[in-house]
């Protein structure tokens, strides 16, 4: 994607020709008429057929909207509430009431920072243990109250440092996920960026889980997998590729449930489109949830999680390839 | 001891020696000892106390009630869904696990009794891809969870895993939320869960169904956590203490019940499911 930034600079001269040809008598109509046409292919050579290395790249793009974002467009008036009531506030993981159409729900939203200060703040998107606790509170809330559950998801995983294991990480996304298994309301997960691991499915577990049509949701970054499984960081893009975390490809093995389009080169060329499409993708979605009673949602969820994996009858062993487990433990 | 006696087990395990070779040396206190007194020693060198790693096989054997073990493990394999290849084929890679295990995957279920109490037991084969959490797995632990709930029995799960089988991508991290989801109901139909942490029990294992037990026990020489020494060193560079995720450092901050040397496990489960004999 070297080329983004010829595009970029081509839609800025296209945006000095507007403005000169609002001065009277000059007449430029012409030039950029051809100029956006040239604009227009060049975006479709570039985009249309990204490889899954280029979306990673796309959904950790720092341009890309965050889930504050989609909060002041997509939800009115969000209430945050803040802190996990024991050590402290994650500015990586955020709570809070808001309303969407009007209705009130209960909102999870990882928060990467734009800026090297505010990343300093939020941990460049890694949630800690308060985070986690904190994001158990509000699924409690949700379900004491029966507000319905929205999750936005967009981390490169949990924070990995020596507080957050003093912390018991690993527990507080385990009781995260059972709150998330047993809430009596409709929850609907959406992946707006970065979806890393076992930070961001701590929030996951729901009954719909959407993602834009760039982000990610994978069990390891490809930067990961490369230096453990190839032994060789420089293999992040066959990685990306073998994992299998585009929108697209977890669509196909019938992991997630929709995908929601963005504009050519990303949600940040259009900011505006993206959050309406994200918006009416949540609000019809919540409204089918919505028609189901609580126990046959519960009932739902359960049958959808407990039937997840892949796996198929081994061929019968012969004799002497029994195992021995069965054999040494039988004595 | 020391600190670094007790950080971990050593890397070595008794059956990679040559089958023909009766002695071997504990890397722990470079000790000439007899293998077969070591695996009658519950894998403990007998000399310095070190532990190395149990097979699933080695390890039922040694909780269970001689003969009260029966296999519910169904051979099922993982189909492979997303064709991965990185360095080596994924199959390849699971055949040669097979081969050397006699397993299909990582994990043995069955039902036994421990001193007469009854149990659904699930035990890790560290040895099978380092003991990681694929579809089969997350398939055999909910299966195990459901024995329980239909026969009414506890449930023990004796983990030994790095995480997540990254392998299988996406299908690995959701075992995470399917056995929790199922975890969930084993809590609704009021059996208890015991979770025995050994080394390693870390990443999507300890942050999932692991750290979920009515009671948490950690074997003596556990490693206990959620990201490696290795990722936060890489991710943030940040010094890390020597006993670092150890069972100590678990114990002291809160994060297990106990600690529980492998000679007295089998003991200490007894008597812990004891008091939830009443409670079926
Ligand atoms: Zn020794």
């Amino acid at each position: 994607m070297s080329d983004e930034r010829t595009l970029d600079l081509l839609e800025a001269k296209i945006e000095e020709l507007r403005q000169l040809n609002a001065v009277e008598g000059i007449d430029l109509s012409k030039e950029i008429a051809r100029l956006e046409e040239k604009l227009q292919h060049l975006r479709r050579k570039l985009y249309e057929n990204l490889n899954d290395w280029e979306r990673v790249k796309l959904a950790r793009h720092p341009k890309r909207p965050y889930s504050l974002d989609y909060l002041e467009t997509v939800f009115e008036g969000f209430y945050e509430l803040r802190g996990d009531r024991v050590t402290g506030d994650d500015r990586a993981l955020l709570a809070g009431l808001a309303r969407l159409d009007g209705r009130p729900v209960v909102v999870l939203a990882q928060q990467k920072g734009r800026t090297t200060e505010e990343n300093k703040e939020r941990f460049f998107g890694m949630p800690r243990p308060q985070g986690f606790r904190k994001a158990r509170r509000a699924i409690e809330l949700a379900d004491r109250f029966r507000f319905p559950l929205i999750s936005m998801i967009d981390t490169p995983g949990a924070y990995p440092g020596l507080e957050a294991e003093e912390q018991n990480v690993g527990a507080t996304i385990a009781e995260s996920l059972q709150a998330m298994a047993g809430v009596r309301v409709p929850t609907i997960a959406v992946v707006i960026g970065e979806g890393g691991s076992g930070g961001a499915l701590a929030i996951g577990l729901a009954d719909c889980i959407v993602m834009l049509e760039n982000a990610i949701f994978s069990v390891i970054t490809p930067e990961g997998a490369a230096s453990i499984l190839w032994k060789d960081k420089d293999k992040a893009k066959d990685a990306a590729a073998a994992l299998q975390l585009t929108a697209e490809r977890l669509l196909a093995l019938g992991l997630i449930d929709g995908i929601v389009p963005e504009p050519l080169g990303g949600a940040h060329k259009d900011f505006g489109k993206t959050a309406d499409a994200l918006k009416t993708e949540i609000v019809r979605r919540l409204s089918e949830l919505s028609a189901l009673p609580a126990n046959e949602l519960l009932a739902r969820r359960y049958a959808r999680y407990r039937g997840i994996g892949r796996f198929v009858l081994a061929p019968i062993p012969t004799p002497d390839a029994l195992p021995p487990a069965v054999d040494a433990a039988r004595n | 001891m020391s600190l670094f006696k007790e950080r971990q087990y050593l890397r070595i395990r008794v059956d990679r020696e040559a089958d023909d070779s009766l002695w071997m040396k504990c890397k722990a206190c470079g000790e000439l000892v007899f293998k077969r007194r070591v695996r009658e020693n519950n894998n403990v060198c007998p000399s310095c106390g070190e532990y190395f790693f149990l097979t699933a096989a080695e390890r039922i054997d040694s909780l269970v009630d001689p003969g009260s073990f029966e296999d519910l493990t169904e051979r099922i394999v993982t189909d492979d869904p997303l064709a991965f290849v990185d360095s080596q084929p994924y199959r390849e890679r699971l055949r040669e696990a097979q081969e050397k295990t006699s397993l299909s995957d990582a994990i043995v279920i069955g039902r036994g009794t421990i001193e007469g109490v009854p149990l659904i037991l699930g035990v890790m084969d560290f040895r099978f891809i380092g003991g990681s959490m694929g579809s089969v797995m997350g398939e055999h632990i909910c299966r195990a969870m459901e024995a329980a709930m239909a026969e009414r029995r506890a449930f023990v799960l004796v983990s030994s895993s790095g995480g997540a089988r990254i392998q299988e991508g996406m299908f690995s991290l959701l075992q995470m939320a399917k056995t929790v989801t199922v975890r969930r109901r084993l809590a609704e139909a009021g059996l208890p869960f015991v979770s025995v942490m050994t080394y390693p029990t870390s990443g999507g294992v300890q942050a999932s169904i692991a750290s979920l037990g009515d009671i948490l026990i950690a074997e003596k020489g556990a490693l206990i956590g959620f990201a490696g020494r290795r990722v936060i060193q890489q991710t943030i560079a940040q010094e890390l203490p020597a006993h670092f995720q150890t069972e100590t450092f678990a114990l002291e901050r809160g994060q297990i019940d106990r600690v529980v040397r492998r000679e007295d496990l089998r003991a200490e489960l007894a008597l812990a499911l004891g008091f939830f004999a009443g409670v079926r």
